[in-house]
């Protein structure tokens, strides 16, 4: 009964409290305070070298928190399994295509055959149906990058963090992409995406976090960040200045 | 030079008589090679892989002498199993001295550190790769080893065949487990230095081309086996 409750239960609220994150005794990000709520897609913002992938790597457990707390709505261990994370870097295991997107599943048990079944539909979702018997590491930069997508859904996790998914992609590609995302969000996703790109945060925002020197320099709805933005750095960045 | 001359007639002539002595002693060096590298295997790529996703507090020396162990002198090897499997030894009651079986137990400790020390190197490299991903994914510490191995299997190859390479060459060990019986422990290389003791250096010759011969063959096949350098596998 309890495990039914908690199946049931999204993870959600993701609660940062005085969050601090040290490499080598340097303060790389922090403290920071926020909340993550149930619905929306989150878009990370702020120059290189602001803490963006930082923040992510900590609110998904990543990255050794140095201080303070990050919390869920359930426990780690079950918390832990319901998010999922693409990286800016798509890492591509020695496998084909197929057997790519269903490891999640198989690292839960789930048997060979039926764990090959989903990934098959979902390598369809996401428009890699033609390459299910390819090996995983001589696909494209965006197919790789679909790939890593449906290998972070299979498992429908309560959130999915993208480090700059489109980093390295072209027009096209993003716009596959972007596509897949807004149909996660529908699905009932929680998205927190990190990107540099103004014309995809726009597109695809519903609040922003702007990061500035390793602290959340802002955070509100994306409508407001957009236009009405409330300190310097944040205008700088949104009209393509340098941020200081 | 003529004996070098002489030498490969005699591996020609070893090799189409298919002389029931000759190849009795080329099936037990595949034999006992090939049990010791499976055994030191098993051992070798967990241990390597569990060294890699693991920290604890002397894990630099571990890898250090993990790394010292693969040049172990085969005599001190030999020494040690005659020892252990000696009548007044620990294991004396098995009755294992100058059997196969003692020869693969002394090939066991001679190579298991190699295979064990080059697939930690291998998978290392892997590790820095999947590292993220795979605490992203909440695999366990054995699921982390599992796919380690798994997804660095044609490369760990090479672990495994310098392992046998090894094997196939070694003299001191297993002459002195083995004893280089006729019919019962006589491998190629203690064939070969019995030859030689007796001055019969073209057939010595012989049996060294046909060893060399068997070491490029097992190369191959496993190579070809394992489909490595074919352009669209990884």
């Amino acid at each position: 009964m309890m495990k039914a409750d908690t199946a049931q239960t999204s993870i959600l609220p993701l609660v940062l409290t005085g969050a601090l994150a040290k490499i080598r005794g340097k303060t790389i990000v922090g403290p920071i305070d926020l909340t993550i709520g149930q619905l929306g897609f989150t878009i990370v913002m702020g120059p290189n070298g602001s803490g963006k992938t930082t923040l992510l790597r900590l609110m998904h457990g990543l990255q050794r928190i140095s201080g303070g707390t990050v919390t869920c709505n359930l426990p780690d261990k079950v918390a832990r399994v319901r998010q999922s994370y693409v990286f800016q870097t798509p890492i591509m295991m020695r496998r084909y295509v197929v057997d790519s997107i269903a490891y999640p599943l198989r690292l839960r048990g789930v048997e060979k055959a039926s764990a090959r079944a989903q990934a098959t539909d979902w390598a369809e979702r996401v428009g890699l149906g033609h390459a299910l018997d390819r090996p995983a590491p001589v696909l494209s930069g965006g197919e790789k990058q679909k790939l890593s997508l449906a290998r972070a859904l299979i498992s429908e996790p309560d959130i999915l963090f993208l480090d700059e998914p489109c980093a390295n992609l072209d027009g096209r590609a993003t716009r596959e992409i972007e596509t897949i995302l807004c149909e996660t969000q529908a699905r009932g996703t929680r998205l927190v995406m990190a990107t540099h790109d103004m014309g995809q945060a726009r597109r695809l925002a519903s609040d922003v976090v702007f990061m500035y020197g390793g602290k959340v320099h802002e955070t509100g709805s994306a409508s407001s960040f957009f236009d009405q933005p409330q300190t310097p750095q944040a205008a700088a960045f949104i009209n393509g200045d340098i941020v200081e | 030079m003529n004996e070098i001359t002489q030498g490969l007639a005699e591996a020609g002539r070893l090799i189409f008589s298919l002389d029931r002595d000759f190849l009795e002693i080329v099936g037990l060096s595949l034999r006992v090679t090939l049990s010791a590298v499976v055994i030191g295997s098993v051992i070798g790529l967990p241990l390597g892989a569990w060294l890699v996703v693991n920290r604890f507090r002397y894990r630099r020396h571990t890898i250090a002498v993990m790394n010292a162990l693969m040049g172990l002198p085969p005599v001190v090897v030999g020494l040690m199993v005659y020892m252990l499997l000696s009548r007044a030894g620990p294991f004396g009651v098995f009755d294992l001295l100058f059997t196969p079986t003692a020869m693969i137990i002394a090939q066991v400790i001679i190579i298991t550190p190699l295979i064990a020390s080059i697939s930690h190197q291998t998978i290392r490299d892997l590790w820095a790769e999947y590292h993220d991903l795979l605490i992203s994914l909440n695999a366990t510490r054995r699921q982390r080893i599992v796919a380690l191995i798994w997804d660095g299997r044609r490369a760990l190859l090479t672990a495994m065949l310098a392992g046998f390479g090894r094997g196939i060459g070694e003299v001191g060990a297993i002459m002195i487990v083995g004893g280089n019986i006729d019919h019962s422990t006589r491998v190629l290389t203690t064939a070969i230095s019995l030859e030689t003791g007796k001055g019969n250096f073209a057939f010595a010759m012989g049996l060294g081309v046909v060893l060399i011969a068997l070491a490029v063959l097992v190369n191959l096949l496993i190579h070809t086996l394992s489909r490595t350098e074919r352009a669209s596998i990884w």
